[in-house]
């Protein structure tokens, strides 16, 4: 049995990894030259707990489920959760009006915990929150991830598992033919008996070419800005939503950062490649964060960015399942919640109608690059002693050691954002000023690329250019 | 493993090595720790001239200042390619780790030598996409000058720090075009000197009061919008589209000290507060160059660093340093000072910024006027000397500039 | 007779210089300059302006690519162009030691290229 996932983000990720624990063939097909480049690379990270979602939505329905789904996948997967909680703050009469029908949502959903706080409780939570809040609604549940690490672990235990994948493999079409389902590449056709499509932005185009007519996606951008503080929130701060969304977001990340973001921007459906920010879009984060948060600093801004949504006009994901295909479309908030339960729920159909046999031989567990910084001291000493290279630090900021740009090489990494995603280097204070050199040094050294063919991600998108001498 | 060690000087740059050299005349045994290969910091890579004149009494490349006053040292004790993962200033205690392992110093005395990083650009929140081909100059500088690899061909520079200016002529001269150097202030930001000899030299042009407001390309840099800007804000309808693909962002030094916030007195522009013997608030803990407050001129950091190894060395061997006895305070007209405490014995240098441009600029300690500067800008430092048997150094001293037209 | 102005670049202070000059453009004198050397460069540069220039040259088996060099005096500011295209296609000999001579007379004008810092040579 031959299955194809078109698309290595957290969702398709999470249903090839969830596939190999079945006897068959998978193989996984992705546009970018690495893994959880697209959605997943540029989003909040959060786990959400689930009371946003209208019960009876398709989201609702793997939302709260996907969240407990997480502890035992970080666990399996090696990639670090934080359950911050959360926070919906309220500062008007009308607006805990909204904390009490997300509460009634979020009892209707299984969200476990969920309590509304009064001014007191709410400040005692989290003391940086604006002292106009008149009330909050907490969710334990919520958690913080690095998205893109769901991807690439779950890719690699897939692999593990006996998955294929096809990086810089972009999928131009979908044929369904008499029994078969054929997958079309630039150079040639590929033929499998099911075919999962997780493309995220291009979804509803590939189901198109299949002659599976969905909602239309456009895209929505999201802005954020990144501090270097990790001491500005302890727990997920929302706004009271609107109809843009969950609002404009005061988190830290799992990276000992804080994120303000993201805006909601409804583009054009033909801009699926525009993730640039905007003067407007980054006065918005500044002015409606600064009213949850009045001590932002903004002089430790790091870095500003942009991430795109796949957005229909149902406001809903929508998933199609038929008998040689599935379609995975519009996986926009709370896609990366939902991830782990739509690749329990897709696995499970798939599973049904082809009678597969479980795997004898899968292994669930994937070992995380080693991280010397956050060992104790005789766990640092005894890999150090095994491999010396987990003693040199690379980067001064996140203190990212030699021995995890190597491994992180070894898993895939051939770009400067590839290195980046898998070891934190280059994201902190000094955004790569100090380590650039010696990262690319050590690509070099390792894959035998020269500098002049190292590029910071995208094909075309090189470091240097050129000899002096 | 474990040492002991009477000086122990955290970083191996200018300054370090000039605490290295203070410590060892003092005869205390001393140890270095340095994160790279080798000392000399960024000096390795400047390898334009500018150094040297008051250590050396010669103008000398980065380079050949590194290799001369490392030849003045001698022999001293150093763990390389080591990163110190924290320092317990209770039991004055460093963990360090390097390919060897975890090693656990302890010292007399400590000095804190880590210099300074470079502002990403990113961090300007300016608007667009986010391509390959964006700089910081120091990140441009090490490519060329230590890796033998262009950044580009098409190169605009933002900011005209003097290493901003450096970089365009060091560029210039190996055939790539600069469109611009870019300033948003309506002065330079770097030593005049520069402006001569790196710009005008060139014909490359300094835009002033002009900065950044757009990124274009996808992938690798394809241009940048500039506009005109007024009091820190774009003034509309002056866009214009610069097509490029190099970026070199010269944007500003910040401390780096992130190793010891929350323990030593750091002020609100990330710099050290230290006092006239380069104390920070522990009796036994010293700082010295660019992460006390960002320097012009590379031999200060050096000499600076002298005075904080030779005072470590004094405490590490038991002898008593004075106590501080005044606090100095920047009044109006002066942004920065290199020294925050006085002990009021000796007299010492201090360095002190304006915060606007001034035709002639007087700088009063508390009141009373010490120096005149021509020419006064916020980009070059200027030199006081604080004599305590010429002031009153004890208590509130008030430094202070005025302006005056000429 | 004018007065022109000028930022000498001798060393970092960087003196703000009036220099006089006569109705044929010939150096009268100079003020401003807080050291001799500041008489000399307005001199100078009013008739054949000077620069100390530095750069990088190829090194042969050296541990690094390339070995900083600087001109040991100034020379004049219009052989830059020229000197420049020497500089790119010469190359030394790993090892090298700070202040070796890498071209003697340069270009003529009396001035050596010399190495700026030392660099080993490889151990293959």
């Amino acid at each position: 049995m031959r299955i194809a996932i078109i698309g290595a983000g957290v969702v398709g990720s999470l249903i090839a990894r969830e596939l190999t624990k079945y006897e068959a063939e998978i193989e996984i097909f992705e546009k970018y030259p690495d893994v959880g480049w697209g959605v997943t690379k540029a989003n909040s990270g959060v786990i959400h707990a689930g009371y946003d979602d209208e019960p009876g939505t398709v989201r609702s329905k793997y939302c709260t489920h996907g969240n407990s789904l997480y502890t035992k996948l970080s666990y399996e997967l090696g990639f670090p959760i934080k359950r911050t909680g959360s926070l919906v703050a309220a500062f008007d009469d009308e607006e805990v009006k909204v904390l009490e029908k997300l509460l009634d949502y979020g009892k209707k959903n299984g969200v476990e915990g969920l309590k509304i706080l009064d001014k007191y409780e709410s400040l005692e939570k989290e003391p940086n929150l604006s002292k106009m809040v008149i009330a909050s609604l907490w969710a334990p549940s919520t958690g913080i991830i690095g998205p893109w690490e769901v991807a690439q672990a779950a890719i690699e235990n897939a692999i593990d598992n006996g998955a294929k994948i096809h990086l810089s493999t972009e999928v131009k079409g979908i044929k369904k033919t008499n029994k078969k389902v054929l997958i079309e590449v630039d150079d040639r056709d590929y033929e499998f008996d099911f075919v999962v499509n997780a493309s995220g932005l291009w979804a509803d185009v590939l189901a198109e070419s299949a002659g599976v007519k969905v909602t239309p996606l456009h895209p929505r951008k999201g802005e954020y800005i990144l501090l270097d503080q990790s001491d500005l929130v302890r727990t997920v701060v929302f706004p009271v939503p609107s109809k843009a969304g969950k609002g404009i977001l005061v988190l830290p990340t799992i990276h000992n950062t804080t994120l303000l973001g993201p805006t909601s921007e409804d583009l054009p459906p033909d801009w699926r490649d525009r993730n640039e920010t905007t003067a407007e879009g980054i006065r918005k984060i500044i002015e409606n964060t600064k009213k949850l948060v009045p001590s932002i600093n903004l002089s430790k801004s790091i870095r500003t960015f942009a991430g795109l949504r796949p957005e229909n006009d149902l406001k809903d994901f929508v998933v199609v399942k038929e008998e040689n295909m599935v379609n995975v479309v519009a996986t926009r908030s709370p896609g990366l919640t939902s991830a782990p339960a739509m690749a329990e729920d897709i696995a499970n159909w798939i599973v049904g109608l082809r009678s597969l046999k479980l795997n004898k031989n899968f292994n669930p567990y994937r070992k995380p690059i080693p991280r010397p910084y956050e060992m104790e001291d005789e766990e640092k000493e005894k890999l150090i002693r095994e491999n010396p290279a987990f003693g040199r630090v690379i980067c001064r900021c996140n203190k990212v050691t030699e021995g995890e740009v190597i491994e992180a090489i070894k898993r895939g990494a051939r770009t400067l954002d590839g290195v980046k995603l898998r070891t934190t280097a280059m994201f902190g204070r000094c955004q790569g000023s100090f380590c650039t050199v010696n990262i690319m040094k050590i690509i070099k050294r390792e894959t035998g690329m020269d500098f002049e063919d190292i590029e910071k991600n995208l094909p075309s998108s090189k470091v240097v250019d050129g000899v002096l001498r | 493993m474990k040492m002991r060690y009477d000086v122990v000087v955290l970083g191996g740059g200018a300054a370090g090595m000039g605490a290295v050299k203070g410590a060892k005349d003092l005869d205390a045994s001393v140890l270095l720790i340095e994160r790279e290969p080798f000392t000399g910091g960024v000096l390795n890579q400047c390898i334009h001239t500018g150094f040297g004149l008051q250590v050396f009494k010669m103008e000398l490349t980065g380079p050949e200042y590194h290799e001369f006053y490392r030849n003045k040292i001698g022999k001293f004790d150093a763990l390389y390619e080591t990163m110190v993962l924290n320092i317990d200033f209770d039991e004055n205690k460093i963990k360090a780790m390097n390919s060897e392992g975890i090693h656990e110093i302890e010292y007399g005395a400590l000095v804190l030598a880590t210099g300074a990083r470079e502002r990403p650009f990113e961090a300007l929140r300016v608007p667009g996409t986010r391509p390959a081909g964006i700089f910081t100059a120091g990140l441009a500088q090490k490519f060329v000058n230590l890796e033998n690899h262009l950044p580009g061909h098409r190169a605009v520079i933002i900011g005209s720090g003097d290493i901003g200016m450096i970089m365009a002529r060091r560029l210039f001269l190996e055939g790539v075009k600069i469109e611009g150097v870019y300033e948003i202030m309506p002065y330079p930001g770097g030593l005049t000197r520069n402006v001569a000899q790196c710009l005008e030299d060139f014909n490359i042009p300094l835009h002033l009061s002009t900065s950044v407001v757009k990124i274009h390309g996808k992938r690798r840099l394809e241009g940048v919008t500039v506009a005109k800007f007024e009091n820190n804000s774009p003034v509309e309808g002056s866009e214009r589209f610069i097509e490029c693909d190099t970026l070199v962002a010269s944007v500003g030094l910040i401390p780096e000290n992130d190793l010891v916030k929350g323990k030593i007195e750091i002020g609100p522009d990330e710099g050290i507060f230290v006092d006239d013997l380069m104390r920070t608030n522990y009796e036994n803990v010293f700082a010295c160059g660019n992460n006390v407050c960002i320097h012009d001129l590379v031999d200060f950091t050096t000499t600076e660093g002298e005075v904080a190894g030779r005072n470590a060395a004094m405490v590490a061997k038991r002898e008593s340093l004075p106590p501080r006895a005044g606090i100095i305070i920047a009044g109006s007209g002066i942004r920065i000072l290199s020294i925050h405490y006085t002990t009021a014995t000796e007299p010492f240098k201090l360095y002190v910024r304006v915060d606007k441009p001034m035709e002639i600029a007087t700088v009063n300690v508390n009141d009373k006027p010490v120096k005149a500067a021509v020419n006064a800008r916020p980009s070059e430092m200027i030199e006081l000397t604080l004599n305590p048997q010429k002031i009153d150094l004890k208590g509130k001293i008030i430094v202070s500039a005025k302006g005056v037209k000429k | 007779m004018r007065e022109i102005q000028m930022t000498c670049i001798i060393c970092p202070v960087g003196c703000t210089l009036k220099v006089t000059l006569d109705d044929d453009g010939k150096f009268l004198s100079v003020k401003g300059n807080r050291c001799p050397k500041g008489e000399i460069y307005a001199k100078d540069e009013v008739t054949d302006p000077k620069r100390v220039l530095t750069s990088s040259v190829k090194v042969i088996n050296g541990k690094m690519p390339l070995v900083s060099v600087k001109t040991d005096r100034s020379i004049p500011k219009r052989l830059i162009g020229e000197a420049m295209k020497v500089i790119k296609s010469a190359h030394v000999e790993a090892p090298v030691k700070v202040e070796d001579i890498i071209i003697e007379n340069f270009l003529n004008t009396g001035a050596n290229l010399i190495a700026t810092r030392s660099v080993e040579k490889t151990k293959k």
